[in-house]
């Protein structure tokens, strides 16, 4: 179902007119409210004034996680304090979170937004959601709240924690929609087992996942054990919090972006270029809409890629894919951009093989060289040592072939590879650069 | 008239093999075959041994990945040619060996050769038909 009808099929050309006028608007106005962006765009010699298509976004610089602690907490608000009605922060893993402001509009923009998404998944009036994403400064509970709210659904506002108690309420209150991190959702599973409770019994359909990378495979196993369909939602709290992006029922390949709100590009995370569409890199967003807390070409450090290819669903907005890694656990090897997560995805498909894996990178003369680590477990094991060579060709060559670098594989014992924590240590660079 | 095989996975660094030799001693286990097929990176270590359970038990709990695998067990006349005149009667019936090493206990007067095969049975069947003797487990086991 799609809630937006007018603003979700537009055609690009409308689309991109709409983008525009927005983006004018939204440079103007930071650029003569937020003294930091003034600095910025002044130090690169860039007036708001000359951005004369969406191509000239490129000019403006990036924004960044730093920038945001530097600014601490108010300090990139584009509009006095009495116009905000709403303070959110996102946890950082160090030191003090980043905090990020709405005003009245800015909610019922964020509002529309998570009906929007909601309804992708095929939420409708008259569904009773179970919203087990936190309530607080945490944007999860409160977004998925208000998009409920708006859309006209019953929500259930359960919050985290408790999960016996969840299981019993949505047995009773009759829940269809889901809506919480894919990893709480397999542990509602496990803890509904241990209680002899079968999600066959239950009355939901479909569940939005999201606030935390997943990946297919667990998508498959949501399925199985909840029984119903589990629809990917992205959004990070300093664009809007969820939202930003969501999957549609009818493909379930790929993350609808609202570009009538955000403009989406990707870039080399190491040069800053952006790259043609397909290519991945680091997803950057500018909001276009949003009063209080605009954020211009913010770097996310999530990697992914743009797909523009036009979707059964009717949606005319391009389809982010699925978050592979962050751009800090980018390695350059011989000029190629790698991503550990990429080599995890080329191992999960070869059958009998764990994501059990380590990257060394050596510099011999001035070439650098890649091996990776693979730990043989019995699925992968054989007798016969044609089998495992065999092995190894195939990793080398599916490595050569989806990132277009060519790495040595080297099969080692289980748990050689060094943990930290009881996290496994994924790169080792040896190069002194 | 199979005989089961354990496998093991090894790196190739020092002290490995002797690192699953003193596991199975310390477990209480006796080695009747061994042998090591080894390349430039890995081993495979192939083992016959009285207790596959207690052997494999051991091994993993100390870390290592364990494969089991059929084998057969060959009575090979302890004289020129004997090997020769086994391996001409499956080379004739189209039967690929995978691999053959020597046990280290003789059957009587005659030689023990393990041999795998990708089909078994085909293996076994054209070998009895030929009148060689083919060993069954529980003897290999505790010869
Ligand atoms: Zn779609």
């Amino acid at each position: 179902m799609i809630y937006d009808m007018e603003y979700e099929t537009l055609p690009r050309e409308a689309l991109e007119a709409i983008q525009l006028r927005r983006l004018q608007n939204t440079l103007q106005r930071v650029y003569a409210t937020v003294p930091f962006y003034k600095k910025r765009f002044d130090e690169v010699g860039f007036k708001p004034a000359d951005l004369r298509t969406l191509e000239d976004l490129r000019r403006v610089p990036f924004t960044t996680k730093q920038d945001l602690r530097d600014n601490y907490p108010y300090g990139l608000f584009a509009v006095p304090m009495e116009n905000v009605v709403r303070i959110h922060a996102s946890s950082g893993t160090t030191g003090k979170p980043t905090v990020v402001g709405y005003t009245a509009r800015d909610i019922e923009t964020w509002a529309t937004l998570m009906a929007r998404s909601l309804s992708a998944a095929g939420a409708t009036r008259g569904d009773i959601i179970h919203n087990a994403y936190g309530y607080g400064l945490f944007t999860g509970g409160l977004g998925v709240h208000y998009g409920a709210e708006k859309l006209g659904a019953s929500v259930i506002p359960i919050s985290g924690g408790n999960t016996k108690r969840q299981i019993m309420i949505m047995k009773d209150f009759g829940a269809t929609i889901l809506t919480c991190t894919p990893s709480y959702a397999l542990h509602l599973a496990e803890v509904a087992q241990e209680m002899g409770v079968d999600f066959k019994d239950l009355k939901f359909k479909s569940g939005l996942f999201g606030a935390e990378p997943w990946s297919e495979k667990m998508r498959e196993e949501i399925e199985k054990k909840l029984h119903l369909d589990a629809v990917d939602i992205y959004g990070l709290s300093e664009v809007i919090g969820p939202g930003v992006a969501v999957e549609c029922l009818e493909a379930k390949a790929g993350l609808h972006i609202f570009e009538d709100h955000f403009i989406a590009e990707i870039i080399d995370p190491a040069t800053g270029e952006v790259l043609p569409p397909g290519s991945v890199g680091e997803l950057v967003f500018t909001s276009i809409t949003k009063e209080a807390f605009p954020v211009i070409r913010y770097r996310t450090r999530d990697i992914t890629s743009l797909n523009p290819e036009p979707c059964v669903c009717g949606r005319t907005f391009v389809r982010m894919n699925r978050v592979s890694g962050r751009s800090d656990d980018m390695l350059i090897i011989r000029g190629v951009n790698v991503f550990p997560s990429q080599i995890e995805s080329v191992l999960m498909e070869i059958q009998g093989v764990e994501p059990h894996y380590q990257l060394i990178v050596d510099r011999e003369g001035n070439l650098d060289m890649l091996t990776v680590l693979v730990e043989v477990g019995e699925s992968a094991f054989s007798d016969k040592v044609k089998t495992l060579q065999d092995l190894e060709k195939v990793i080398t060559k599916n490595i050569k072939e989806y990132l277009g670098i060519s790495a040595k594989v080297k099969l080692v014992e289980p748990k050689t590879i060094a943990r930290s924590e009881g996290k496994a240590v994924r790169v080792i660079d040896n190069r002194k650069l | 008239m199979r005989v089961e095989q354990i496998s093991v996975f090894l790196e190739n660094k020092a002290g490995r093999l002797a690192e699953v030799t003193r596991i199975l001693s310390e477990a209480g286990v006796n080695i009747r075959a061994l042998s090591l097929a080894d390349t430039s990176d890995f081993g495979i270590l192939r083992l016959i041994v009285n207790d596959n359970e207690k052997a494999k038990e051991a091994l993993k709990a100390n870390g290592f990945t364990v494969g089991k695998t059929d084998v057969v067990a060959v009575e090979v006349e302890d004289r020129p040619g004997g090997l020769h005149k086994i391996l001409d009667i499956l080379r004739k019936a189209g039967i690929n060996v995978e691999y053959m090493y020597a046990f280290v206990q003789q059957s009587g007067n005659n030689a023990v050769i393990i041999f795998r095969f990708d089909n078994l049975d085909e293996a076994v069947r054209v070998l009895t038909e030929n009148g060689v003797t083919v060993i069954n487990g529980s003897r290999v086991y505790s010869m």
